[in-house]
This record gives structure tokens, sequence and C-alpha cells, in this order.
């Protein structure tokens, strides 16, 4: 059997491509058959599209869901008494959400995914964190917005926590100062989400006569470029913006998805967005869905080990990617390595994951 | 007060129950307010109350009342 806690007692870059393959193959062959098992909507996927998913010889083989998907149906994989939290995708894509049921080990495993892999690149010890967020975000407990879901689980992270920003999304710079006082010359986790930083942090503080010193800062910051790109800022701009500001350097992105939580992939101190233990990209060519070798822009699917309480354990995402190498980064973490481009544009991957189509 | 009462105190503040809601039984997601929310809110009080710092994998495996005991012993917290 291949269980989650064995690969929780290792660390989260440690597999090699034939360790890891053997493992996930493993795992997402055992979630194909439980989710067939216990949702509906899914059996009658793999039904349709007449594939066998214990005939798989590897996870490349195992059909993927269009995320999309988890907008128009209510996917769970077990009965309504198990659930106890929900969440949802912030939405940008329209007006449909995504819902996301979690169980509580499946919410769990998500957190002590997600403490492994951030670990990795912050170090063992906690440290004070600023939030660049308003506290209005986590007020529904039982509905977690993709944004509310990332803060409480960095939130693990930080030891004093302050929100930067007040309800109406106002950043409040006294707070932040005092925080700042409170905690000198200590480490400070800063974490927010890309777009959230940049209009109402970054802008807000250039404005500002007085300075905010965060060179003692590493920020942790995702959620996607599709808003700040929309501004034409570009990561490089962004990075060299916030530095401007506030003399933080030591920045993290990270690419995560709300069907995925906990097993984000976390750009290291090279720049690359990196696949731990617990995930995979694959990333797919546009046409044909066939698999794209090194350096071959495509369309990303996403495969995670944790997913029990809903069938979102392969997921094709509206991403575009390129996969940059294997195993063999300069940083020394195992595993794939890889950029996203964006969105595909106007992206309407359809049905059950055979049909393609770009307008 | 004695260690047991600021641990029971914590709990209380930390998830917003009552005295008579504390007992030995209360587990990580097994009662509303001991979600994800008020797990870190009572790691807070924790933490303010034995002058400790706990770490990540610690925070994560403090899974019910009695499961918080043992780990407290481990920052010299005995209760």
């Amino acid at each position: 059997m291949a269980k989650i806690e064995d690969i929780l007692e290792i660390p989260a870059y440690s597999m090699n491509k034939e360790e890891k393959s053997r493992w996930l193959t493993e795992r997402l062959k055992q979630l194909s058959l439980k989710h067939r098992e216990s949702c509906e909507e899914y059996s009658k996927i793999l039904k349709a599209l007449n594939i066998n998913t214990e005939e798989a010889e590897s996870y490349y083989d195992l059909p993927f869901l269009p995320v999309r998907l988890f907008k128009e149906l209510d996917l769970k994989s077990t009965d309504k008494e198990n659930i106890f939290k929900t969440m949802t995708s912030s939405g940008t894509t329209g007006q449909k959400v995504s819902k996301i049921y979690l169980d509580r080990i499946t919410a769990s495993n998500q957190q002590k995914a997600l403490s492994k892999i951030v670990s990795e690149f912050t170090g063992k010890s906690r440290m004070p964190m600023l939030i660049i967020d308003s506290p209005a975000v986590i007020k529904n407990r039982a509905m977690f917005s993709a944004r509310g879901a990332g803060i409480l689980g960095f939130s693990i992270f930080g030891t004093d926590k302050q929100y930067a920003l007040n309800e109406n999304m106002e950043p409040d710079f006294d707070k932040v100062q005092e925080f700042l006082e409170k905690h000198k010359g200590k480490k400070i986790l800063v974490f927010g989400f890309t777009f959230m930083i940049w209009q109402y942090f970054y802008k807000e503080l250039k404005k500002k006569s007085s300075s905010i010193d965060l060179s003692n800062g590493i920020m942790i910051h995702g959620g996607g470029w599709k808003k700040v790109a929309n501004e034409a800022v570009s990561p490089e701009e962004f990075r060299d913006s916030i530095h401007s500001v506030c003399g933080l350097s030591h920045i993290h992105d990270y690419y995560g998805m709300v069907e995925q939580t906990g097993c984000i992939y976390m750009q290291c101190e090279y720049g690359h967005l990196h696949a731990s233990n617990f995930s995979d990209v694959i990333i797919r060519n546009t046409k044909d869905f066939s698999v794209c070798g090194v350096n071959e822009k495509g369309v990303i699917q996403a495969v995670s080990a944790i997913p029990e309480s809903y069938p979102g354990h392969s997921l094709i995402t509206e991403d575009e990617g390129v996969l940059l190498g294997e195993d063999d980064c300069p940083c020394g973490r195992y595993g794939k390595y890889f950029k996203v481009l964006g969105r595909v544009k106007d992206a309407e991957i359809r049905g059950c994951s055979d049909t393609y189509e770009k307008h | 007060m004695t260690n047991l009462e600021k641990y029971n105190k914590a709990f209380e503040t930390g998830l917003e129950l009552t005295e008579e809601m504390i007992n030995s039984e209360l587990e990580y997601q097994k009662i509303e307010s001991w979600d994800s929310v008020g797990h870190m809110s009572l790691i807070a009080e924790l933490e303010e109350a034995f002058g400790i710092m706990m770490d990540t994998d610690d925070i994560i495996d403090f899974s019910s009342y009695t499961k918080g005991m043992e780990i407290l012993k481990k920052y010299g917290v005995e209760l």
C-alpha cells in the first residue's frame, strides 16, 4: 500500500524520478479506484472513456479531469456527514466557482504536505508573520475561499501575526511599523497573494513618503500572475519593485490551485517552480495531449497524492507551462522543475478530458 | 494558576469554550470551534501562557487534549 504517511516522514524533495514514479503510480491508481467506488460522477466518466485505471502502467496513463469540472459539478467521494470544510476558488475566470469538499484526512494531509514543502525553504523555525491581506478573508470559517485557505495554511509558520490591510483592503502602515519594531532584528515571514501585494500594498507603499524596512523579510506569494500581468508587470519587475519600496529581496513565488491545496509548487533560489514528492506536473501538447519534452510549451496536468474526499488527484489545468528539467536543478532538489507561462488563451477545456478547443 | 489551569484556560480562550466544555475527550476537528482557525488561536494561547515556541511538526501533531499534554512535556511543561 502506498501510504501518504511514508512520504510525510521523508524530506519533501528527496525522491528521484524512478522512486517517485513508482510511488505516484501506486498511490494514484489507489485513489482512482477509491474515487470510482465512491464518486458516481467519476465512475461514469471512467465508464464513458472506457478506461480501466487498474491497467495503467504509469500515472501518466491515468485520465485527467478538467479543473473546470469542479465548477460545473459537485464532485465528492465521501458522505455528507464526513465533509467538514468546503473550499472555493476565488472565481477569477467567471461567475462560477469551484467547490472542493474536504474530509478530515484530506484536510490534515494538505496541511502536513504544505508544512513539509515550505519548511524546505524557510527552515523549521517559525517567524513573526505579516499577512498582506484583510482579516475579513477568513471570517466564514466553514467556507473558505482560496485566499482564506492559503492564509490559514501558511499561518502555521507564523508566531505573532499581523494583517497589513484592514477590512476595506486599505493598508494600515502604522500597525505594520509597530509590528516590525516589536520584532526588530528577527526574520519576518511576509505572505500574500501576488495581486493583493501589488495592488494594495506595493502601490500604496510607493505613494508613501516614509519607508518600511522589510529587508529581514522572506516573502512567499502565490495566486497567479493573471491580474498583475494585465497591468503589464513581469515577475522580474515585481521583485525589483518590491525590493525598491521595502528592501525585501528574499522572494518565493508559488504555483498551486485550490483543487489541489497543500502540495504547492515553490519557486527555488534559481527561480524554478518545483514538484515535491506529493505531486507532479505533466506538460501536455494542447493539440493531442501527448507528453511534451523539456522546453516544449504545453498545457499543465497536475497530479496530487492527497485528495481522498474528492476526485481531484489528476487534473488538467487551464495554464500553460514548460518543463525545464527533472532531478537536476542546481538548487539540489529532486523532482521536476518548470515554468508557468500563464493561462491558455480563451481556455475552454470541455467534457471529460477528451476534447480541447482553442478559439 | 497551576499549569493545568493555564492549559485549560488556553483551550477556553483559544477555542471559545466554556469551562464545563473542557475535557480530555476534546479532539481536533471533532468540535466546530477546533478547526484550523481555532487551532492556530489555541496554539497562540498556549505559547503565550507557557512562554514557549512550538515546532510546526508539533503544531500539526497537536491533535487532541491529551496528545497536547504529551507534546508540551517536550517543552518542559509538566501538567
